[in-house]
């Protein structure tokens, strides 16, 4: 389904949740936008955004179709409902974007982020990090005797909560990857 | 069978296969090898112009006045930077423009060579597209691409860079019919539920109004008789934008004028109390809206546009209708005869009986004068003098361009070239030659003010030199008079910077030129000199001095809303009032 075509303000959720599309209220969209892969690409996107003042929460774009030459552009925006159906709009228009999704309206989604941590300590503290990593299915991926460089993978909420527990513990370094999103079912 | 050439050659044959006449352009280190192929042939008209923003406005004059893209040729650094003031009036305006631009040679790209810019960066946010071509065997294809890019959908301009290695290397020649479909193939046919939805509530309208735009226009002749066809058998009174001018006639039973900030007072009344808008091609741009806010709040609204990216983003309206205006209006119109027809003759009778009395104001009148021109006074001798023949105008920006739209009367599309949305100064003096170069036996008539005619002078060799017997119109007041109007209405009559000093002697100017120079200070000798202007055979500069320190009238103050017109005779101190003095 083509995001252009869904009625405006509209949610995934129930009529109840039925936005009113003048509203001032800001939210928060995930958009995946498939490109062809050529060379500027990613500049076109990014400068509609800050050519038109809208926000960027999140970017991610790599290939996903060597033989077709297409990217995809995963964006987490935000913004009052009638900025988000313009930034919609704005986007279906470049000639190299071949589709614009609304995740957030357009039916059920998952959405995953990898971050990568490097947490250094001894003793009490580098336990209690490998214990809390074990607790949110985190890997290590690489190990000293006084560091670990943890992988996790999920929700950006999930992981904002790992990195803060993380955070007393001896955090020193931490690589976030942005928003992957696809919708679910066929 | 593929053909090999040049890179050069391909360029010059992918023009050629495109049906272009005629390039605007001029040369460099860059672009010699494709110079020296439209050297060697005949069928393509180079048109060496005296600055590289002065090709891009001629081609906007040819493509606006012709319905086909403009061509440009221009080298790399200063020739393309100095392009992107065209380029950017162009995209504002929707105007096909296809852009050459030379380029160092792929393997010097990004060693900051002799007259390198990064041109795709630059030009990013003022085209449509752009296009790098490293590659010579995908040069042919990729101008066939920009082609289709630049005129289909919502036009606009495109770029091809091409770097000098890739001008000199051989390469396959593709054909256009060859070329590979692109993706970008925006959708012409309307909904027709929406279009449904938007005849049933014309049939009942009480106070219709159609507000109509440069995308009529850009959909062709067609669509512009559709929209005239509309308007006369549904009695819905119309009014344009300044770019739509000439769609509907001016002399027509229900024109009601230019709408917007220096609109008729009758437009923009019946703007703020309709009951239904029929937006077909315009944008809501903040010249015609006025306080957002305060914008015709009673009525039910209707807009046409081909890009869904217009829809919605200053005033939310209630039926939207994406597609292409003249396959819209064909269908509006279909629909409205099968359904029998309706109007609401009896509401619409009522609503005309109103807009009459608005008329009555008579908005545009003005104090004359028998001593000194006034600038609305050139103007109606102008329109007089030059009435019933094939005319086309071009404008510069500012004061005497909202005079040009309000008293000139425009019968037809494609007679009006004037830089809307971008309001770039110098435009006229090169869109009046790209005109007169598409349309060698037309009167092309530049009306300019003196500030803005110094913008692009140089271009009058340009006229000379092909002998394009176009009238440069000056209204010259020695002040930069819009800027002055502001300066008066919003920073209490302090004056900076806005009077014109040392100007020439425009006369003496012409004649150095090769061109023809007449002065005219006295209303009473005007008639005289405009017939004198119109009979000479060859370029024209009218040194026209008018009044000094005449208000453009009326105008909307910004951040006022349509009702709220200031009129000739109303007093202009602190006119701009609270939020509406950093409005531009």
């Amino acid at each position: 389904m083509n995001a252009l075509t869904l009625k405006n303000g509209a949610s995934k959720k129930s009529a109840y949740d039925l936005k009113n599309p003048l509203g001032d209220e800001i939210e928060t969209h995930t958009l995946t936008v498939i490109v062809d892969n050529e060379a500027g690409v990613l500049a076109r996107v990014i400068g509609l955004f800050s050519g038109r003042g809208y926000n960027i929460d999140s970017l991610t774009v790599a290939e996903t179709d060597h033989e077709g030459h297409l990217s995809r552009i995963t964006i987490v925006t935000t913004g009052t409902p009638a900025v988000i159906e313009q930034i919609k709009a704005q986007l279906d228009r470049m000639v190299p974007i071949h589709s614009v999704n609304d995740l957030t309206v357009e039916g059920p989604s998952v959405e995953r982020e990898l971050a990568m941590l490097k947490v250094t300590g001894k003793g009490e503290k580098r336990v209690e990090a490998m214990r809390l990593a074990d607790i949110f299915r985190a890997n290590v991926v690489d190990t000293t005797l006084t560091s670990f460089v943890f992988e996790i993978t999920g929700t950006p909420e999930k992981i904002d909560a790992f990195v803060e527990l993380m955070r007393p513990l001896g955090l020193t370094d931490l690589a976030r990857t942005g928003v992957a999103a696809l919708a679910r079912g066929l | 069978m593929t053909r090999q050439m040049t890179g050069a050659q391909i360029v010059v044959q992918a023009l050629k296969d495109q049906g272009v006449d005629t390039v605007f352009g001029y040369p460099g280190g860059a672009v010699l090898p494709i110079y020296d192929e439209i050297f060697q042939q005949n069928q393509i008209r180079h048109i060496i112009v005296r600055h590289e923003q002065a090709a891009t406005h001629a081609a906007e004059g040819y493509a606006r006045s012709t319905g086909k893209p403009g061509v440009v040729l221009v080298t790399s650094g200063p020739g393309a930077t100095n392009a992107v003031t065209g380029m950017t009036d162009a995209l504002l305006d929707s105007i096909p423009m296809i852009v050459l631009t030379g380029q160092v040679p792929t393997f010097m790209i990004g060693n900051d060579a002799f007259q390198e810019a990064d041109t795709i960066g630059i030009t990013r946010p003022c085209t449509k597209h752009n296009w790098l071509v490293k590659d010579t065997d995908i040069l042919a294809e990729t101008i066939h691409q920009a082609f289709h890019v630049a005129t289909t959908g919502r036009p606009g301009p495109v770029l091809v860079d091409i770097p000098k290695d890739v001008q000199f290397a051989m390469g396959d020649y593709t054909t256009k019919p060859k070329t590979k479909i692109s993706h970008y193939q925006p959708r012409v046919k309307g909904d027709i539920d929406a279009i449904t939805k938007a005849v049933e509530m014309l049939e009942k309208a009480k106070r219709p109004i159609i507000y109509s735009g440069g995308g009529v226009i850009n959909s062709g002749v067609g669509a512009s008789q559709l929209l005239r066809e509309l308007s006369d058998a549904t009695g819905a009174p119309i009014t344009s934008t300044l770019m739509g001018l000439g769609a509907y006639p001016a002399s027509g039973d229900n024109w009601l004028g230019m709408l917007g900030m220096h609109g008729t007072y009758e437009a923009n009344m019946a703007m703020h109390d309709c009951d239904y808008m029929l937006c077909v091609g315009a944008r809501f741009d903040d010249r015609i809206t006025g306080r957002t806010d305060a914008f015709s709040p009673n009525s039910y609204k209707v807009h046409i546009d081909i890009d869904p990216s217009s829809i919605n983003k200053i005033i939310h309206v209630d039926t939207p209708i994406i597609g292409d205006i003249g396959h819209v209006l064909e269908d509006m119109l279909k629909v409205w005869k099968s359904r029998g027809r309706k109007t609401n003759a009896a509401g619409i009778a009522k609503w005309k009986a109103q807009i009459a009395e608005w008329k009555a104001v008579e908005c545009l009148k003005y104090k004359g004068s028998d001593t000194v021109i006034k600038p609305q006074y050139a103007l109606e001798r102008l329109e007089a003098l030059t009435k019933g023949r094939d005319r086309y105008i071009t404008t510069e920006v500012g004061q005497h361009q909202m005079w040009a739209a309000q008293y000139l009367g425009f019968e037809d599309p494609h007679r009006f070239m004037t830089s809307g949305g971008l309001g770039t100064m110098g435009y006229g003096t090169p869109a009046s030659m790209g005109v007169q170069i598409a349309h060698p036996d037309a009167l092309v008539i530049n009306v300019a003010g003196e500030a803005s005619w110094l913008m692009n002078m140089q271009e009058m060799g340009t006229a000379t030199q092909y002998n394009l017997q176009t009238k440069q119109f000056i209204l010259n007041n020695e002040r930069l008079g819009m800027v002055r109007q502001w300066q008066e209405l919003l920073h209490g009559s302090r004056y900076s910077h806005s009077w014109s000093e040392s100007l020439p002697d425009f006369v003496k100017l012409a004649e150095a030129f090769g061109a023809k120079g007449i002065r005219c200070s006295d209303p009473a000798d005007l008639d005289d000199a405009i017939m004198e202007m119109l009979n000479h055979e060859g370029p024209v500069i009218f040194d026209c001095l008018v009044e000094k320190h005449e208000n453009c009238f009326p105008m909307i103050p910004s951040g006022a809303a349509h009702n709220e017109m200031l009129m000739g005779d109303d007093k202009t101190e602190d006119a701009i009032k609270g939020k509406g003095g950093a409005l531009v």
